[in-house]
C-alpha cells in the first residue's frame, strides 16, 4: 500500500511541477495576477507531495517491505535502524529522489521567504525551478523508479555495501546535494532576469543571500565529504581528485565567484551579465556533475551501475537544462545595459580579480577532469590524471588568489590609493614573512611554503581587517565594543570565512609534511614513527551487529609517555563477503596519529601483522577550516540589511516568516 | 584614467589569468600525465624508469610471494594480460580486494631490469568488477570476450591462443570455474 502512496505523491509532484513550470510563466508575460498567485501553492503543493514519496520510501525501508526493489537491493534485516534510513539516499534511485526533494524545497523556500519580490520575479523564479523539478521528476518515475516492486519479494534484501554503513554518510550526501541543489535558485533567478531583461541592484541583492546559503552548504557537504574518505577508506589522504571530488570542487569554484560577483551587482550594478552567466554556469557544472559522473560516463569510484536508457534521458535533459539556458542568455544577455568600467585598484576590481582568479583554477580542474574521458573517446588512449598535475597548476593560482584576498576587504570601492591600504597591513606581512622564513627551515618544497605563507597572511589580513574597522587598541575597548556592535554582520561572516580558508590552506600545507611507514610486526614489537614510539600489544577477535572484526591495540609512546591507545580494526561483512578497514585516529588538533590494522601473515603459532602507521599533522584544520568558512557564510546571512534591506512590501509582522 | 584604459585594464587581466592557467596546465599535461600500459606494452617499449605509468591486468595465480624488508611487507607478484606477464614488487598493504586471478591496476615505475616498482596498488571495491582499461586491453588481445561469460583464470593465460580462449570462455558454466 505504502509504496503505492509513494508512487502516486510523487507522479503528482511532477504534474504540480509541470504546472508550477508553465502557468505561472504564462501569468507574468500576460501580468494576470491571479495566474502569477498560483506559483506559490503549486510550489509548496509539489514540496508536500515529495515530502510524502520520501517519507514512503524511508517506511519502506525502515519495515523491511522486501517486495519494494530499492530496498530488496540495497537493505537487509540486520541492518542497523540508522542506516536502514540512511541507506535510502545511498543508491541511485533514492538519491535522485533526495535530489528532487531538495528542490522542491528549495521552490517552497523561495515561495515562503520571497513574498518582498516583486511578484512577477518571484513567479518566473518559481516557473523555472518547477521546470527543473518536473523534468528530474520524470526522469525519477521513468528511468529510476524507487518504488518499482519485485515479484516474488525476497526473504531478505542483499544489503548495503559495508563501506557505506557509517554515520559520516548519514549527512554527507543530503548536505552536499542542498548545496548542488541550493545554486538551483540563483540559476532561476538569472533565467528570470533574462526572461525580463533586467538586472539592477536589488537583483543582486535578492540573489545573493541563496547563493551564499547554497555555498555555505556546499562548503559544509565537501568538508564531510573529505573528512569520510580520509577515515573510512583508510588510505591516510583526504583528497583523491577524484571525477566525483572534482565535480564537486567546480560548482564551489564559480559559486565563490558567484558569491563575490553578486556583491559588485549589488554595490555598483557592474558584472551584470557576468554573474548572470556564473549563476548559469554554477548550477549548470552542479547538474553535470552530479548526474554525468552517476551515469557512468567518468570512470569513478562513486559511480553507481549504469543503463543506457537512464543515460541518453539524463543527457537529454542536460542537453535542454544547459543548453537551453545558455542560447537563453546569447538572446538577451546583449539586451541587458553593462555598467560602468572600473580602475584596477578598487574594491571592484580586486572583486573581478578573484572572480578571474577561481576561474582559471576552474578551467584547470575541468580540463584535468574532462580531459582523460576526452583521449579514450577520441583516440582510444587511456590516460589518468591525477595529484601531481592537479597540484602543478591549481597552487601556482591559488597563491596570488590568496595574496589579492588579503587586500580585498581593506581596499574601498570605486577608487583607493596604494599607500593607505599598505600602512594598515604591514604588520600582517611581517607575520607573513615571518611564516615564510620558517616554513622554508621545515618544508623542503617551495609550493607548501609559498601555500603558508599565503595562508598566513589571508588570516592576518583579515584580523587586521576586524582590527582596523573596530580601532582596536587605538580606543578604549568600550568604544570598540560599540564599533563592534554598529558594524553589519556581513563584515564580521567574510572575514571569518576568509580567514577559514587560510586555515584550510595551513592544513593542507601542514598534510604535504605527513610521514608514513608500512610495516609488519609480531605482537610486542615496536616501531618508530615521527618521534613517537608504536608498539603492537595485542590483536584480539569482536563480534557486530552484521560483521566479524579483528581488532588490534597500538600504544603511542613519546618519550616512554603514553600518547594514545588506537584500536583499528577489520571487519569482515559476511552477507556480502567484503572486508573493510576501521581506522583509528588520536587527534590533538595540531597533528593527527593514525593508525590502520592490515592482514595478517605467518602461522597462527607465530602470526605476524602488517601495520600502516600514519603522521598527519594540521590534518583537522583542513575540515575544520571548512567548517569556519561555511560559519563565516552563515553570520553574513545573519545581517540585517538581507533580512530588511530589500524593498518590500510586507509588514514587520511576517519579519519573522522572512527569517 | 581614461575608460578605454580601464578596458584595457580588464582585458589584460584575463589574459594573463586564462593564459597562465594554459601555460600550466599545458607544461603539467607534459609531465604528470599517467599512461596505461598492458604488460605486452611495457614488455616491447618499456617506458623511461622515472615516468609513472598504471600497469593493469590480471593477477597470476599462484605467482603472489611475500617478503620482509627492514619490517616492511613488500608483496610481490606477476600481472598478465595474456602475452606477456610483468613483475611488480609493492612496498604496502595489498588492497582488501586483492586477490589472485583477478584484475587489478599498479601505478608506478619500470625498473631497468624490466620488473615493476609500484607505489600504488589499485583494486575496486567489488568482486565482479574489472577495470575498464583491464577489460578493454584484454579484448583487444583477443584473450577474452564478454559475450561469452567470465574472463578466463589468468593462471592459463600464457599458454592461450585467442581461439582458444573464445571456445573455453563459450563453454565455461556461469560461475566461472
Amino acid at each position: 500500500m505504502n509504496p503505492e502512496l509513494g508512487n502516486f505523491a510523487l507522479a503528482l509532484a511532477c504534474c504540480l511541477a509541470a504546472g508550477q513550470a508553465i502557468l505561472p510563466l504564462v501569468g507574468a508575460s500576460r501580468r494576470d495576477s491571479r495566474l502569477m498567485a498560483l506559483a506559490p501553492a503549486l510550489a509548496v503543493g509539489q514540496m508536500l507531495a515529495l515530502a510524502t514519496a520520501f517519507a514512503c520510501l524511508i517506511h519502506a525501508a525502515i519495515t523491511n517491505d522486501f517486495s519494494v526493489q530499492n530496498v530488496a537491493a540495497n537493505s537487509a534485516v540486520s541492518k542497523p535502524l540508522l542506516y536502514k534510513i540512511t541507506g535510502v539516499w545511498g543508491n541511485h534511485e533514492g538519491s535522485v529522489l533526495l535530489w528532487a526533494l531538495i528542490l522542491s524545497v528549495c521552490g517552497g523556500a523561495v515561495a515562503l521567504f520571497g513574498r518582498n519580490l516583486p511578484s512577477a520575479l518571484q513567479a518566473r523564479v518559481i516557473a523555472v525551478l518547477g521546470g527543473v523539478a518536473a523534468g528530474f521528476e520524470l526522469f525519477c518515475l521513468t528511468t529510476s523508479n524507487p518504488f518499482a516492486r519485485v515479484w516474488p519479494a525476497p526473504l531478505d534484501g542483499q544489503g548495503m555495501n559495508p563501506l557505506l554503513q557509517d554515520p559520516g554518510l548519514a549527512f554527507h550526501p543530503p548536505v552536499l546535494y542542498t548545496g548542488y541543489v541550493g545554486f538551483a535558485v540563483p540559476f532561476a533567478f538569472a533565467i528570470a532576469a533574462l526572461i525580463e531583461g533586467r538586472v539592477d541592484a536589488a537583483w543582486g541583492r535578492w540573489v545573493r543571500p541563496w547563493a551564499v546559503a547554497a555555498w555555505c552548504f556546499l562548503t559544509c557537504g565537501i568538508a564531510m565529504g573529505s573528512w569520510w574518505s580520509y577515515y573510512v577508506l583508510g588510505w591516510g589522504g583526504y583528497w583523491f581528485w577524484d571525477p566525483v571530488e572534482n565535480a564537486s570542487l567546480i560548482p564551489w569554484l564559480t559559486g565563490t565567484a558567484l558569491v563575490h560577483s553578486a556583491i559588485v551587482v549589488e554595490k555598483r550594478e557592474a558584472l551584470k551579465i557576468w554573474t548572470v552567466l556564473l549563476a548559469i554556469g554554477t548550477f549548470s557544472f552542479s547538474l553535470s556533475g552530479t548526474f554525468l559522473v552517476r551515469s557512468g560516463i567518468l570512470n569513478s569510484v562513486h559511480a553507481f551501475a549504469n543503463d543506457p536508457a537512464r543515460g541518453v534521458f539524463i543527457l537529454g535533459l542536460l542537453a535542454l537544462v544547459i543548453g537551453g539556458s545558455l542560447l537563453l542568455f546569447a538572446l538577451r544577455a546583449p539586451q541587458l545595459t553593462t555598467g560602468g568600467l572600473f580602475a584596477p585598484l578598487s574594491r571592484e576590481g580586486l572583486l573581478v580579480l578573484n572572480n578571474i582568479l577561481l576561474c582559471s583554477i576552474c578551467a584547470v580542474v575541468l580540463t584535468g577532469t574532462m580531459y582523460p574521458p576526452f583521449m579514450s573517446l577520441l583516440f582510444g588512449k587511456t590516460i589518468s590524471v591525477g595529484k601531481p598535475f592537479f597540484d602543478a597548476t591549481t597552487i601556482p593560482l591559488a597563491i596570488p588568489l590568496m595574496v589579492f584576498m588579503g587586500f580585498g576587504p581593506m581596499v574601498p570601492w570605486k577608487r583607493a590609493q596604494m599607500w593607505p591600504v599598505l600602512r594598515r597591513l604591514w604588520w600582517a606581512a611581517c607575520i607573513s614573512l615571518l611564516a615564510l622564513v620558517l616554513a622554508t627551515f621545515r618544508m623542503r618544497e617551495i609550493l607548501p611554503v609559498l601555500a603558508t605563507a599565503a595562508a598566513v597572511w589571508v588570516i592576518m589580513s583579515s584580523m587586521a581587517d576586524i582590527i582596523e574597522r573596530l580601532r582596536l587598541f587605538r580606543q578604549p575597548l568600550a568604544q570598540s565594543w560599540q564599533r563592534a556592535r554598529g558594524l553589519p554582520r556581513a563584515v564580521f561572516g567574510a572575514a571569518i570565512a576568509h580567514a577559514g580558508v587560510g586555515i584550510t590552506v595551513l592544513g593542507i600545507a601542514g598534510m604535504s609534511q605527513a610521514a608514513h611507514r608500512i610495516v609488519e610486526v609480531h605482537v610486542g614489537q615496536s616501531e618508530m614513527l615521527a618521534g613517537d614510539s608504536w608498539t603492537l600489544t595485542e590483536v584480539h577477535p569482536a563480534e557486530g551487529p552484521n560483521y566479524t572484526a579483528l581488532v588490534a591495540t597500538i600504544e603511542v609512546r613519546h618519550n616512554g609517555r603514553l600518547v594514545t591507545t588506537l584500536h583499528p580494526s577489520k571487519r569482515t561483512f559476511a552477507s556480502q563477503h567484503q572486508t573493510t578497514t576501521e581506522v583509528a585516529i588520536h587527534t590533538n588538533l595540531m597533528a593527527d596519529i593514525y593508525g590502520v590494522l592490515g592482514d595478517k601473515h605467518g602461522t597462527d603459532a607465530d602470526p605476524t601483522y602488517v601495520l600502516r602507521l600514519h603522521y598527519n599533522p594540521l590534518a583537522p584544520w583542513m575540515w575544520l577550516g571548512g567548517l569556519i568558512m561555511a560559519f563565516g557564510g552563515a553570520l553574513s546571512l545573519s545581517d540585517r540589511r538581507v533580512r530588511v534591506g530589500a524593498p518590500r512590501r510586507a509588514k514587520a509582522s511576517d519579519m519573522a516568516v522572512a527569517r | 584614467m581614461t575608460r578605454k584604459s580601464r578596458r584595457l585594464w580588464l582585458v589584460v587581466a584575463c589574459m594573463i589569468g586564462l593564459g597562465s592557467a594554459a601555460a600550466l596546465t599545458l607544461s603539467a599535461f607534459s609531465s604528470n600525465i599517467v599512461f596505461f600500459m598492458a604488460p605486452s606494452q611495457v614488455q616491447a617499449k618499456p617506458p623511461p624508469a622515472d615516468r609513472t605509468i598504471r600497469l593493469g591486468g590480471m593477477v597470476v595465480a599462484g605467482s603472489v610471494r611475500r617478503e620482509t624488508v627492514k619490517d616492511s611487507p613488500v608483496a610481490i607478484f606477476d600481472v598478465t594480460d595474456g602475452q606477456a606477464a610483468v613483475t611488480v614488487r609493492y612496498e604496502g598493504i595489498l588492497p582488501d580486494l586483492f586477490r589472485e586471478g583477478q584484475s587489478v591496476v599498479a601505478v608506478g615505475t619500470v625498473n631497468r631490469d624490466g620488473t615493476f616498482r609500484a607505489s600504488e596498488v589499485l583494486a575496486k571495491h567489488d568482486e565482479t568488477y574489472m577495470p575498464k582499461e583491464v577489460a578493454e586491453e584484454l579484448r583487444r588481445s583477443g584473450k577474452w570476450d564478454p559475450r561469452f561469460g567470465k574472463a578466463p583464470d589468468a593462471a592459463s593465460w600464457n599458454t592461450m591462443t585467442a581461439s582458444d580462449a573464445a571456445k573455453k570462455t563459450a563453454t565455461q558454466t556461469p560461475d566461472g570455474n
